[in-house]
């Protein structure tokens, strides 16, 4: 049976596109000064010295600019948590019971949220996770989208990329829920609900295997199971809302008891402090540049945190988890590589640049499509016009799938959602 | 304070000193453009000269700032910095009291701990001063804001009761019964009450009857009906802004402050006529329906017409840490076609002088002009990329401390590997 909630996205089309004399920064490490590249057919075709244009190519001047594969935003919730923020968008938590995971954030999205064109014009993101909020222990699926406006959010999901499973540690769920005076009140309840509900999963997991291998009846259809048993074949990566460093051990304690991998914490504000425990368990981190000590588990979180975690080679990206900070996350890098450098942790700017493509892609598990300039890959490019490690610089042109979506000197290349249509400020520069 | 004194021992130059930073790049705040190979010259707690030819007193202690910049402190100029706020941990708020039967008399001074944590980190990415508002809870009036200072050496009062907070938006709407309506007549009734008292018993008299305000509250408001306690108005909708500026057909001696005003840009000649200053932000998504027009070019459009304008981090609390990357936002936008930026040294000066103008301060703070308090930073670099830091933070030109808590941590952290002892035991 076809899936019927798979992506309807297209990739939109565009011209063999050839940038000659500009600054490559490849997204795995690789940084090329008077580089050329090349793509077309929506695929990177080559980053050379020089290259010869085809012909029928668009052939564009680099001289002093920049060229980045585009962000990529493990952590967002445009969409399910939409700008104008009012009652109606709140669409993020399903705070009605604790255990969701039969929840997909995708079925929350509204494709018109005004914050993704914000994303893709002022900040160059090209790709985002949305994820259900935080509010729950476990939260539901997570959603892969291209960040190219459609009618739908089938039209911007991205082809075959896995959902996540979404799951939150520490204050949030005991919060929502404390005051609602039910389970869990505590975190000692949160690891509770988790152990039931993964418990039975694991039931319901060999419940289906067993029928796969013909010695049993199907147990009934359980949307929460499938979910969750999903997540034990591997084929949801997990993602764990999760600040404090012993919150993080707990978290592993409990993969390893029921048997799942967890791809990534999210926040991770204190990280760094168990970088070698993250590392041996194979788990990412998406980190915020700074950390701002707006609740108790966020009191610790460093800027050095990323260059820590790298280090120690710990798949880490930056993220932002907020619609104006977004648009800036090459900045939020860029603080945090400052930062390292001050304290004697030396990573290139071209090395740098694994966090906002590379390495989110490794964690969404979509890597091998996007995420860096290898030939073959999705042609999502990013033409900056200067040094993108620099406060004074923006995205100029952006190209999904080898699609010129954002050029900022054609406003017929610069997007605007339905809701913003004929409303005040409609066609401002945005 | 004395804790704080104590706390961090004495902090390098003793106040009669005369400090002359030389060599460095010298961004004066107000306006113009960066000097390169300046000097930067204070004495006693206060700038003595600045630019690029200034002579250098024969006893001043020389600082070699050559390969840094030297920049006025910015000042953060809407915040609520040092009085807690934090949305989780209600047990710090000291930014609004809903349950007070109090309003405008509130009084934020009272509530400054100059140790909070917030402030140390602010301090050691170059804030040196800020305007402490609080919200409003209980009425639309917040209470009344202070000017402070991010020291750790000093009282950090720079001027109490510097500026009333009312929010006459939605959130004004919203608290004052449900309605914009409801706002604007309690506006009115109690600057009518507030007439009433100032106006003595015998008209004060009937007060009784229909008021609105404690008597505290109406006291705490004579000085803003009688402009001598400037009004941070907080409202981002183009009309609400409109309404705001008609207010002083009927309160003329109202010193108005708009906070916000996102859509500021579509009426922007009328804030220009009427000479109010604007606290804005680089918010570009239209956030609520009354931020519909939101643009990042909301800042450079309404200087360009002529109106004073702060940068700040106002919608976006806590974000003080940004300010300076969202000032740098604004030079970047003079090289997007059809936006509107500022040049450099009009974009930091959104972080110096502008809202030191805006409070009636640009004799005092948000310069490194000849007189006012020595707020002077060295970075390693250009202060509004984010890639540079401080390297000394001097307020009324005493050398501040910059580690904090973060600091700390980095340094226990540096290396995540285990040691002979816990980490508890690495100082």
């Amino acid at each position: 049976m076809t899936n019927p909630y798979s992506s309807t996205y297209k990739p939109y089309p565009g011209p063999p596109t050839l940038i000659q004399d500009v600054t490559v920064y490849d997204g795995e490490g690789w940084r090329m000064d008077h580089g050329a590249i090349l793509f077309s057919e929506g695929k990177v075709k080559q980053v050379a010295r020089t290259i010869a244009a085809p012909p029928g190519t668009t052939v564009l001047a680099g001289t002093g600019k920049w060229v980045t594969p585009g962000i990529i935003d493990a952590h967002s919730h445009m969409g399910d948590v939409a700008v104008p923020s009012v009652d109606a968008h709140e669409d993020g938590n399903e705070l009605t019971a604790p255990v969701t995971p039969e929840v997909w954030a995708e079925h929350s999205v509204w494709p018109q949220d005004p914050a993704f064109s914000r994303a893709l014009c002022h900040g160059g993101v090209t790709t985002v996770q949305i994820l259900p909020g935080s509010g729950n222990v476990i939260g539901g699926r997570s959603v892969v989208l291209k960040n190219v406006y459609a009618t739908t959010v089938q039209g911007m999901k991205f082809p075959g990329a896995a959902q996540g499973l979404k799951m939150a540690f520490g204050e949030n769920p005991k919060q929502v829920y404390g005051a609602k005076g039910r389970m869990p009140s505590t975190r000692m309840g949160s690891m509770a609900l988790n152990r039931i509900a993964w418990a039975k999963a694991v039931e319901y997991k060999e419940k289906c295997d067993a029928v796969r291998d013909r010695v049993g009846t199907s147990p009934p259809r359980d949307l929460a199971m499938e979910t969750l048993a999903a997540a034990l074949a591997g084929e949801l990566p997990v993602h764990i809302h999760c600040y404090r460093a012993d919150d993080m051990a707990q978290a592993i304690d409990l993969s390893k008891e029921f048997g799942f991998r967890i791809a990534a914490f999210h926040h991770a504000a204190e990280a760094y402090k168990v970088a070698k425990l993250l590392k041996a368990n194979d788990i990412g981190a998406v980190v915020f540049a700074e950390q701002i000590p707006f609740k108790m588990e966020a009191y610790d979180g460093i800027p050095e945190n990323l260059a820590i975690l790298h280090d120690a080679g710990v798949c880490a990206t930056a993220h932002s988890d907020h619609d104006d900070l977004v648009q800036m996350l090459n900045l939020e890098v860029a603080k945090n590589v400052a930062a390292a450098r001050r304290m004697g942790v030396s990573i290139s700017d071209a090395e740098a640049w694994k966090f906002l493509s590379l390495n989110p892609a490794k964690l969404l598990g979509i890597a091998d499509q996007t995420g860096s300039l290898k030939a073959g890959k999705m042609a999502d490019v990013v033409l900056w016009n200067g040094d993108p490690f620099s406060a004074y610089s923006r995205p100029e042109k952006v190209w999904i799938d080898g699609a010129l979506l954002y050029d900022n000197a054609d406003r017929s290349r610069i997007p605007l959602s339905d809701f913003e249509l004929g409303q005040p400020g409609e066609g401002d520069t945005k | 304070v004395t804790a704080a004194v104590q706390a961090n021992g004495p902090q390098g130059a003793a106040i009669a000193e005369t400090i002359a930073i030389v060599g460095g790049t010298v961004a004066i705040g107000d306006g113009s453009e960066p000097i390169a190979n300046g000097a930067v010259v204070f004495r006693d707690g206060r700038i003595v000269a600045a630019g690029s030819n200034e002579k250098i007193p024969e006893d001043a202690t020389v600082v070699d700032a050559r390969g840094k910049w030297v920049a006025a402190g910015m000042i953060s100029a809407f915040t609520q910095l040092g009085i807690g706020s934090r949305s989780t941990l209600p047990q710090l708020n000291d930014a609004s009291a809903a349950r007070s039967p109090l309003s405008a008399a509130l009084d934020v001074t009272t509530a400054i701990n100059p140790l909070d944590a917030p402030i140390q980190v602010a301090r050691a990415v170059g804030i040196t001063r800020a305007f402490v508002s609080p919200s409003a809870a209980k009425s639309i009036f917040g209470g009344q804001g202070a000017v402070i200072s991010l020291s750790a050496t000093a009282d950090p009062i720079t001027k109490p009761r510097a500026f009333q907070f009312v929010s006459l938006g939605e959130r004004g709407a919203h608290i004052a019964g449900g309605s914009r309506a409801a706002a604007y007549a309690f506006f009115h009734a109690a600057l009518t009450e507030a007439r009433d008292v100032a106006c003595g018993p015998s008209v004060e008299r009937d007060r009784e009857f229909t008021a609105v305000l404690t008597r505290a509250d109406a006291v705490a408001l004579i000085a803003v009906m009688e402009g001598k306690q400037p009004l941070v108005v907080h409202v981002e909708r183009a009309s609400d802004i409109l309404q705001v500026l008609s207010l002083r057909r009927g309160y003329p001696k109202l010193r108005l402050i708009l906070a916000g005003a996102v859509e500021g840009w579509r009426v922007a000649s009328q804030i220009a006529a009427a000479g109010v200053p604007v606290i804005s932000s680089t918010k570009s998504n239209p956030f609520s329906f009354e931020a519909l027009a939101a643009t990042e070019s909301n800042v450079g459009r309404l200087v360009r017409a002529g109106v004073t304008v702060a940068l700040s981090t106002i919608d976006m609390l806590p974000l003080d840490v940004y300010l300076r990357q969202f000032a740098a936002t604004l030079v970047a936008l003079t090289r997007i076609p059809c936006a509107t930026g500022l040049d450099w040294g009009q974009a930091f000066a959104t972080l110096a002088s502008r809202p030191a103008e805006a409070m009636g301060l640009e004799g005092e703070i948000g310069s490194l002009r000849p007189g006012r308090r020595a707020d002077v930073v060295i970075w390693d670099g250009d202060p509004l990329e984010s890639r540079s830091a401080p390297e000394t933070v001097y307020i009324d030109g005493t050398v501040q401390p910059l580690h904090n808590h973060l600091t700390r941590l980095r340094d226990r952290y540096r290396d995540p590997g285990e040691g002979r002892l816990p980490k508890a035991y690495i100082r």
